[in-house]
């Protein structure tokens, strides 16, 4: 099937260009951009005038809740999610039920996604067996397998010596491992400890639960010359280690939630659970340093913690709801809306969603529309708004924080390898 | 955002927290506990208010002395009451919170009083009760995790007023685990809406919560100049876990530093009040010799408490 | 219609009353003003009992529909009810409503001997089985439901009668 992408503005942050253009598809890949190869006849025209076409979106952190979280979310429901929200390419977390941690259950995952034929799906296999810090996982097996990174999801590992041990072994191999950088008891609290905290009575997750973990991580990372990628930071002065550690000459990149973009502890309100998240939302200064940090690339990336709880989860008291949030669908509105307040040129928004992402989690054939690349293309309205609604959601996952909100950016098409996933 | 516990036309709806209320609300509700407190003198204790309706005391976290004092204001004001002490039945069987709710609502309840460990849990309910188009059910919050005790908060200001008639000259102490306790956050809170001038916490920093200062409170660390002047001395109850979260040494050093004897409670006003929202822990935060002194108002406290109860439920089910 | 004056009136009721006092008799008024009319009469009459004094908020039957009534007052009954001739004083009887709750309110405290009504005014307009013993005047036509008649109180203590138009 060949397919011409016609008068759109098509944005590549990877090769810097933001013109208005024809892209041209065959066989899965882009074959050119800007005037039509020779002989080339498009069995499909998609008229993009008035529409943005970039690279399909790359979130590095989307739950799919498989194996074992069926009853939440299942591939078949968030790649449909996936497919509405333009993401081409996710990495899963490895806290699936059982873990990711041996190669039979990456080779399934993978197996099954690849049968639905949506979005690819990159697992970041356990760092430990059962994330329980205790028993390295067998990292070349699970790398043969498809695994593309390693870590410990939201479970911090209690002993530093088996931190140390397993950052010395992937580095072996040149793996990449991802950090959350959360302490364990410190951590064992259920909202940003600060004044909403106390003024509800919620149990406090100190900033230091996260400095304190991140100061290790990063130390570890020194000695062992791992490549290290820290998840989901969350407040200023984590964003201070990071910049410390990097004018020390340390290499390690970090992303930032879509979430903690836009809401603060504030956004609790009357305890809603929607609000209640790993790690927490915290202090409107955070949040601004968060988002001054993304803008200047600081951050390497925003990503969407794509979490589908189902509603007998979230219909309880905050403390006892189970965190996060649904949010592939909302991976570019929200990182659109970020943008437009920053005031920051299209192309730049874009890139922390398609190729800062893609290099974090290695991959070359995607997050870009070069020639030769697949053709995974995220179409989208820059000017439409939606308000989200939970029948307007595609995941199994009802639970955001932005219900009832109206925000930029409707994506009418999805492309995965040059096949018509959305828009169709 | 609108305020759960407040109907469209500013009515009390529920009644899930102080903070936020109006001077109004709270003023109106101890006006009405007023001509309540006479009830328990007369030779028939009732009154006909809640004839006929039915008041459900769900009670997710045991306490037998706060759900007396509900029993009993409720069936002064004539309602059915039935106890639930949820904690022992169905949510051991795995039963959802809405969905024990649910179920209550189909055996006619007209009045829920709730009781839950985790903060904000009434908000759930109340939220739920909205959502579901049963607005004419309230909720009184009757202590939700470290969250509020509005009921308790009530009482206490009922018994300050009593005593020294008005609030807006007073210098106020609360003292303890300000952390844990949902009575300090709603003593806060009321005090503060209430026009007292100065309300200082004493206690150390492990039982303080972070930011606290904002709640719009001083903060003393020693309790000897935290007494100073003080009017009123509002104690905390201390829980033996706190000696296990690292919080304390011991309950022994507690007494030493924070506990309140006759020898530091001469450094308040000679007619300052001491209260205590029970039960004491004699002896932890508090000396036998003050609790049973011509200072303690704690047992008024009890009495006061059943016309605070009374009076708010009879705003809530007249609507 | 002419309102009557309501210092003639209280001069009347008193001398009503005067003849079936006993030593026994004691008299309780209904907020707001049975209360001012009650401590006048119970002055005239002289009453060895003290006077008593009623807020019926708690025992209205339309505290279902218009919920509490603000800022109710307490109740005080300063002698034993139980076997005591008592005279209960409102200023206007209209309803009937307010006597019944009195009357439910008054039995909570104790078993009286006997119950007497006084009021000032008889309005009409009467929808309970309840009739005054001692009336110093009834209006010929009724005031209108929307209309209201209320006893005033002013500051050297003189009463006086107040048709309020709705």
């Amino acid at each position: 099937m060949k397919i011409q992408i016609s008068n759109g503005r098509v944005i590549d942050p990877a090769n810097k260009l933001d013109a208005r253009q024809d892209v041209f598809i065959a066989e899965g890949k882009i074959v050119a951009l800007g005037s039509a190869p020779a002989g080339f006849v498009a069995d499909r025209v998609i008229d993009a005038n008035g529409a943005v076409v970039a690279p399909g979106l790359v979130d590095l952190s989307a739950r799919l809740r498989e194996p074992g979280n069926e009853y939440k979310a299942t591939l078949e429901s968030e790649m449909q999610a996936a497919m509405a929200g333009g993401v081409t390419s996710l990495a899963c977390p490895p806290d699936t039920d059982p873990a990711l941690d041996e190669p039979g259950l990456v080779e399934m995952l993978c197996h099954r996604a690849r049968k639905l034929n949506c979005a690819h799906v990159y697992p970041v296999g356990a760092l430990t067996a059962g994330l329980k810090g205790e028993r390295l996982t067998e990292m070349a097996e699970l790398t043969e397998a498809g695994c593309v990174a390693f870590g410990q999801a939201n479970t911090p590992m209690k002993d530093n010596l088996v931190l140390m041990r397993a950052m010395q072994y992937a580095a072996t191999f040149g793996y990449r491992v991802w950090l959350q950088p959360l302490d364990p008891y410190m951590s064992r609290g259920v909202a940003h400890d600060g004044e909403v905290a106390s003024r509800l009575g919620l149990t406090g997750i100190p900033v230091e639960a996260e400095t304190v973990a991140l100061a290790t991580q990063l130390q570890l990372a020194r000695s062992t010359g791992v490549k290290l990628h820290i998840t989901r930071l969350s407040s200023a002065a984590g964003l201070d280690l990071i910049r410390r550690a990097r004018a020390e000459g340390l290499n390690v990149t970090c992303d930032v939630s879509a979430h903690h973009l836009h809401l603060s502890d504030v956004d609790i309100g009357f305890f809603s659970p929607l609000t209640h998240l790993v790690p927490p939302l915290r202090a409107q200064r955070d949040r601004e340093a968060l988002r001054a940090a993304l803008a200047g690339g600081e951050i390497d990336a925003v990503c969407s913690d794509h979490t589908p709880v189902d509603d007998d989860e979230k219909q309880t008291p905050f403390a006892e709801a189970a965190p996060g949030a649904t949010g592939l669908e909302l991976l570019l509105p929200l990182t659109l809306k970020w943008g437009a307040e920053m005031k920051l040129p299209l192309s730049t928004t874009l890139a922390r969603v398609t190729a800062d992402a893609a290099r974090i989690m290695g991959i070359t054939k995607g997050g870009h529309l070069g020639v030769g690349a697949r053709a995974d293309v995220c179409i989208f309205d820059p000017d439409a708004h939606r308000t989200i609604t939970r029948a307007g959601l595609r995941s199994q996952g009802k639970n955001t924080p932005f219900l009832g909100y109206e925000l930029p950016g409707v994506v009418t098409h999805t492309l995965v390898e040059g096949r018509v996933m959305l828009g169709a | 955002m609108l305020n759960p516990q407040l109907s469209k036309d500013g009515k009390l709806a529920h009644l899930l927290t102080l903070e936020g209320l109006p001077k109004s609300i709270l003023t109106e509700i101890l006006d009405i506990a007023a001509p309540f407190t006479e009830v328990g003198e007369r030779e028939v204790k009732k009154l006909p208010l809640l004839r006929g309706k039915s008041v459900f005391n769900v009670f997710f976290e045991n306490s037998t002395r706060t759900r007396t004092t509900f029993e009993i204001a409720a069936k002064r004001l004539s309602a059915d009451v039935i106890n639930l002490n949820v904690s022992t039945s169905s949510t051991s069987k795995g039963e959802t919170l809405l969905d024990t709710v649910d179920n209550l609502c189909a055996m006619g309840a007209d009045m829920f009083v709730m009781r839950h460990a985790s903060s904000g849990a009434p908000y759930l309910l109340a939220q739920h009760l909205r959502a579901t188009g049963r607005d004419h059910i309230s909720v009184v919050n009757a202590g939700d995790g470290r969250h509020a005790h509005p009921t308790q908060g009530l009482l206490d200001m009922y018994t300050i007023r009593h005593y020294k008639k008005d609030f807006t000259n007073l210098t106020v102490a609360v003292v303890g685990d300000v952390l844990h306790s949902r009575v300090a956050r709603s003593e806060i809170a009321a005090l503060t809406t209430l026009g007292v001038p100065e309300v200082r916490v004493i206690g150390p920093k492990t039982l303080l919560p972070t930011d606290v200062e904002r709640m719009g409170v001083r903060v003393f660390h020693d309790m000897r100049e935290g007494l100073k002047g003080v009017d009123v001395v509002m104690m905390l109850r201390l829980q033996n876990e706190r000696m296990q979260g690292a919080l304390l040494p011991s309950s022994q050093e507690y007494f030493k530093v924070w506990g309140l004897t006759p020898e530091k409670l001469a450094l308040a006003k000679p007619d300052a009040i001491v209260m205590h929202p029970g039960p004491m822990n004699r002896g932890v935060e508090i000396d036998s010799a003050v609790a049973d002194g011509g200072n303690a108002v704690i047992l008024p406290q009890v009495t006061f408490g059943i016309a605070v109860r009374m009076a708010v439920m009879s705003m809530l089910a007249g609507h | 219609m002419p309102i009557p004056d309501a210092e003639q009136l209280i001069a009347a009721l008193t001398d009503q009353i005067r003849p079936h006092v006993t030593a026994d008799t004691a008299m309780v008024g209904i907020h707001t003003g049975g209360v001012w009319l009650a401590k006048r009469l119970h002055a005239a009459l002289g009453l060895s009992k003290p006077l008593g004094v009623m807020d019926v908020a708690f025992y209205r039957d339309d505290y279902g529909k218009k919920g509490l009534h603000p800022s109710p007052r307490k109740s005080e009954i300063p002698f034993d009810v139980a076997g005591a001739p008592i005279i209960l004083v409102d200023d206007v009887l209209y309803t009937g409503r307010t006597t019944r709750a009195a009357l439910n309110e008054l039995f909570d405290y104790g078993r009286p001997a006997r119950v007497d009504l006084a009021v000032l005014v008889d309005r009409g307009g009467r929808e309970l089985p309840i009739a005054a013993r001692f009336v110093a005047h009834t209006l010929e036509t009724p005031i209108a439901p929307t209309d209201s008649l209320q006893l005033e109180e002013a500051a050297d203590g003189a009463l006086t009668l107040r048709l309020i138009h709705a």
